[in-house]
């Protein structure tokens, strides 16, 4: 079948004519109905870093506005992939336990914490998600009507709290007066007035 | 441990003065506060953003809430504009709202 004759039976065809002059190669036989999309350029999405304020840094020592643990007196160990902070208490000075704390309900402090020989590379976020087997379990509870299973903190993560927290204690107990100081709430009294506060 | 001490206060409370109006007109979406201690236009930085509670009992004794946050000054004397999930009721004027320390940005 020649250009022309395409041509003929179907007016909207544009580029066959100037396919056949492109060069002596036979036109082509079949021509995709639609046009074929060119592939755009293709560019990898990159999940940037999370953007964390410049007053939180690993060592910072953070006031938790809300939740469970408002008022406490906690330090960063680092930012998380997801964007979240992980911080310990340390759990034996103040009872909060290794937690990932969202950076908006946190006030930063200027007390800095050498957290130099604390590794917490292990903790990550998968480290807090939930394995499978729990929420299941968590379900069938739900439908046979059984009261809620108090939280068991497992062995493994107390063991990673100890770790942790060794090294950040040791650090915590170089400087005087810290260990009261984030075993101490945060709280307004009366008069005070947070937006002329240095934190 | 916490459960026996007092709850940390992690709020400033603010009074509400009625709503953004004109001479003629009133503008229900939008609540003027007075946030205590806060006077001047400098001070009311701080507080941009900031989620605001009005805070009810309701019939059957729950507390309910209706959350808002600081939207800007009003005027320079320390006065913000709060918009609020839903409007705040006419009989809440003169009444006592939280305004919370989150989001933070210090």
């Amino acid at each position: 079948m020649t250009a022309a004759a395409t041509c003929s039976f179907s007016h909207f065809v544009v580029c066959l004519p100037s396919c056949s002059n492109e060069s002596s190669q036979k036109p082509p036989r079949y021509y995709p109905a639609e046009d074929a999309k060119s592939s755009k350029s293709t560019y990898k999405v990159r999940q940037n870093p999370p953007k964390i304020r410049k007053s939180i840094t690993p060592g910072t020592v953070l006031i938790i506005l809300a939740g469970r643990f408002r008022g406490k007196r906690v330090v960063c160990l680092k930012p998380l992939e997801s964007g979240l902070l992980l911080v310990s208490g340390p759990y034996k000075i103040n009872g909060v336990p290794l937690r990932r704390v969202n950076p908006a309900y946190v006030i930063a402090t200027s007390t800095k914490v050498d957290i130099s020989k604390v590794d917490a590379a292990s903790i990550t976020d998968e480290y807090f998600s939930r394995s499978k087997d729990d929420t299941k379990e968590g379900e069938e509870a739900f439908f046979e009507g059984a009261a809620p299973k108090p939280a068991v903190v497992s062995d493994a993560r107390k063991e990673d709290q100890k770790k942790v927290d060794a090294a950040l204690l040791q650090a915590v107990a170089a400087v005087p007066m810290l260990e009261g100081y984030l075993a101490a709430h945060f709280t307004l009294s009366s008069s005070d007035k947070p937006h002329k506060m240095k934190f | 441990m916490a459960g026996e001490k007092r709850a940390p206060r992690l709020h400033v409370d603010g009074a509400i003065l009625g709503y953004k109006r004109g001479l003629r007109n009133q503008h229900n979406s939008v609540s003027l506060i007075k946030i205590k201690g806060c006077d001047s236009k400098e001070d009311v930085d701080f507080y941009l953003g900031k989620k605001v509670a009005f805070i009810t009992k309701a019939a059957d004794g729950a507390f309910r809430v209706n959350w808002g946050k600081v939207c800007r000054h009003h005027g320079g004397n320390g006065v913000v504009r709060c918009r609020f999930r839903r409007d705040l009721p006419p009989q809440s004027i003169g009444g006592r709202v939280r305004v919370m320390l989150y989001p933070s940005r210090v």
